[in-house]
């Protein structure tokens, strides 16, 4: 293989590593504090990506419009996280697991419905900021500089989500309710509080990484059921409930996608799943998992 | 208590007597919903063998369904095989694929069979997705032919729904045997089922090969019926259909799921002369059901009979 090839692929998985991992790591929070299998998560990120073009189009295609639209496309998405939560999934607690997949499964329908009823049938396609445009020169040929800059911002993300989680007040309080939930109550923490603010964190990320990924996928309708059955693999593989499992698996999903791609443009897609079922066989509770527990 | 078991008896019979006289009555896109009613039906009375009785939530039965409707469709279209012999290959390759699957699956609990089976019929879906040249793709295997006496509506509908029926009178009689009752005690306690001595992951497999193979019937009976198979047919929104029929109609009632599919499929072809957003609907009314009524409509009709029996008893 020609190294050129392969540096392009390897940036090219990065960056859709860099995606995955924005929103698996909401996912897995989300399940390893609230115990919620949330199959709405890729509704909530093809809210985002049309979300962005709204937004982009209201504050204009500058730079300036572009951390604004990010700006907003997070903020709202924390709200309906946070909206969704306190209306719904929070009834729902202690139940049958069953009950909650159903629950979440049900909002897979709405939420695709309203964006089609919203946004229309017709892909929405949003383009790059004017000062992340072009190319960095790389040995045979150039690579988006706004690719670049989704790695960069993955690793922020993930950077500042671990620092939160290790060492503020707030993370403390998250890790204590993923860790014993009762306990963390009878301790007089405000755990229903929490656990909201958990769901606006997940959406949080999912806004950040859905305003992200707007530039690079067109909001088509769809996107929302296949990019949910992509985050399911990378918290099963990195161990739900787990940041580090999530950034790994993330990078290692990205990158078997796109050098399998490459190797075997066939199965690419095949691979994944295989991957995902032969880490399961071996490992229930994922690379990073905790066995036991759920 | 021998009242109602003969009225109970009776119901049945008018049953069987209303669903055989249906082609006089309803002809045309009726008796097209009904037999499409009764081939889901199947599929969703025996993924709940699996639900409703063995307690496990498969999320990729939608893979074996597809297993079933591609068998039929590759064995005729691409090699060419009487259509009786690829209708009875159908089964057989569904409850190969399932033993394979399976096998790991049932190692699991809770979610994480959920998520494994999950992973599989996603592979599922894969394979049949890309391996253009056995399925052709994203393009779907098209002119698929019944034999001439079950081309017809009416003898589509009588075909399905006399296999179906078949099938039903075998899961009745799978989940009444010793078979039946010890996968009810393993799901309402797996470690104590183990402890007197049962070989848990094996009743568990053979449920999980049963039931997929109820499914993988379901799908040999739908390929010949529209004619056509395509890969949508395994991804997992199409396993999530399944289960929202189950939980729908009631998953702890036998022929809940079987309501669940009508319901599902009477609305779908009714709302959608109305409405293009019928995802919506169906979304809602899964979401009242769960905040409300998780049991389902069996589960409901159930409340609301022992409502009135105490409402009739003299205080």
């Amino acid at each position: 293989m020609d190294l050129s090839i392969a540096l392009n692929q390897c940036l090219s998985g990065l960056t859709r590593a860099g995606i995955l991992f924005m929103l698996a790591s909401g996912l897995t929070l989300i399940f390893g504090v609230a115990r919620v299998i949330n199959f709405a998560h890729g509704s909530l990120y093809m809210l985002a990506v049309y979300l962005s073009y709204t937004f982009l189009r209201l504050f204009g295609p500058g730079g300036v419009g572009f951390w604004l639209s990010l700006g907003a496309v997070a903020a709202s998405l924390a709200l309906i996280g946070g909206a969704l939560e306190t209306g719904l999934i929070r009834r729902v607690y202690g139940r049958d697991p069953l009950q909650q997949l159903l629950l979440t499964f049900a909002l897979v329908y709405i939420i695709g419905d309203v964006v089609k009823f919203v946004w229309g049938i017709t892909p929405k396609s949003v383009s790059r900021p004017p000062f992340l445009e072009g190319g960095i020169p790389v040995p045979g040929g150039s690579f988006p500089v706004y690719n670049v800059f989704v790695i960069a911002l993955a690793a922020a993300v993930g950077a500042g989500l671990w620092l939160m989680l290790a060492r503020s007040r707030l993370g403390w309080l998250i890790r204590a309710v993923a860790a014993d939930i009762e306990i963390t109550d009878a301790l007089g923490v405000n755990v229903p509080r929490l656990l909201t603010l958990v769901f606006m964190l997940g959406g949080l990320l999912v806004g950040v990484g859905g305003a992200a990924a707007a530039p690079l996928t067109a909001g088509a309708l769809g996107m929302d059921v296949e990019i949910v059955i992509l985050c399911f693999i990378v918290v099963i593989i990195g161990g739900a409930g787990s940041l580090l499992g999530a950034a790994v698996a993330a990078l290692l999903v990205g990158l078997l996608e796109s050098f399998g791609i490459l190797l075997l443009p066939q199965f690419a897609v095949v691979f994944i799943y295989a991957l995902m079922a032969g880490v399961m066989i071996v490992r229930p509770w994922g690379l990073f998992g905790v066995p036991g527990r759920s | 208590m021998n009242g109602s078991a003969s009225r109970c008896r009776r119901a049945w019979w008018l049953l069987a007597a209303v669903l055989a006289a249906l082609p006089l009555a309803a002809p045309g896109f009726h008796l097209r919903l009904a037999t499409e009613i009764a081939i889901m039906a199947l599929f969703a009375m025996g993924f709940n063998l699996l639900l409703g009785y063995g307690g496990m939530l498969s999320f990729g039965h939608a893979g074996y369904y597809a297993v079933g409707a591609y068998t039929v469709a590759i064995l005729t279209r691409k090699a060419g095989l009487p259509f009786a012999s690829a209708f009875l290959a159908a089964p057989a390759a569904t409850a190969l694929v399932a033993w394979v699957t399976g096998f790991f699956c049932v190692r699991l609990r809770g979610y994480y069979f959920s998520i494994l089976t999950l992973a599989f019929g996603q592979l599922i879906w894969g394979v049949i997705f890309k391996w253009t040249a056995l399925t052709n793709g994203d393009d779907g295997i098209v002119g698929i032919e019944a034999p001439a006496l079950l081309a017809s509506p009416a003898g589509a509908y009588y075909f399905t729904l006399l296999l179906t029926g078949a099938c039903v009178a075998l899961l009745w009689m799978i989940v009444q045997s010793p078979f039946g009752r010890t996968l009810l005690a393993i799901r309402e306690n797996t470690e104590r089922t183990q402890f007197i001595g049962v070989n848990v992951n094996r009743l568990r497999l053979c449920a999980f090969v049963l039931s997929a193979t109820f499914a993988g019937v379901a799908g040999a009976l739908f390929a010949p019926f529209d004619g056509s198979v395509f890969p949508s047919f395994a991804f997992w929104t199409r396993s999530g259909d399944v289960v929202m029929m189950a939980i729908l109609g009631g998953m702890h009632s036998f022929l809940g799921p079987a309501l669940g599919a009508a319901i599902m499929l009477f609305l779908d072809h009714t709302i959608t002369a109305y409405t293009e957003y019928w995802p919506f609907v169906l979304g809602t009314v899964l979401l009242c059901l769960v905040l409300f009524s998780p049991a389902g409509v069996t589960g409901l009709a159930r409340t609301v009979a022992a409502r009135r029996r105490a409402a009739d008893r003299p205080a």
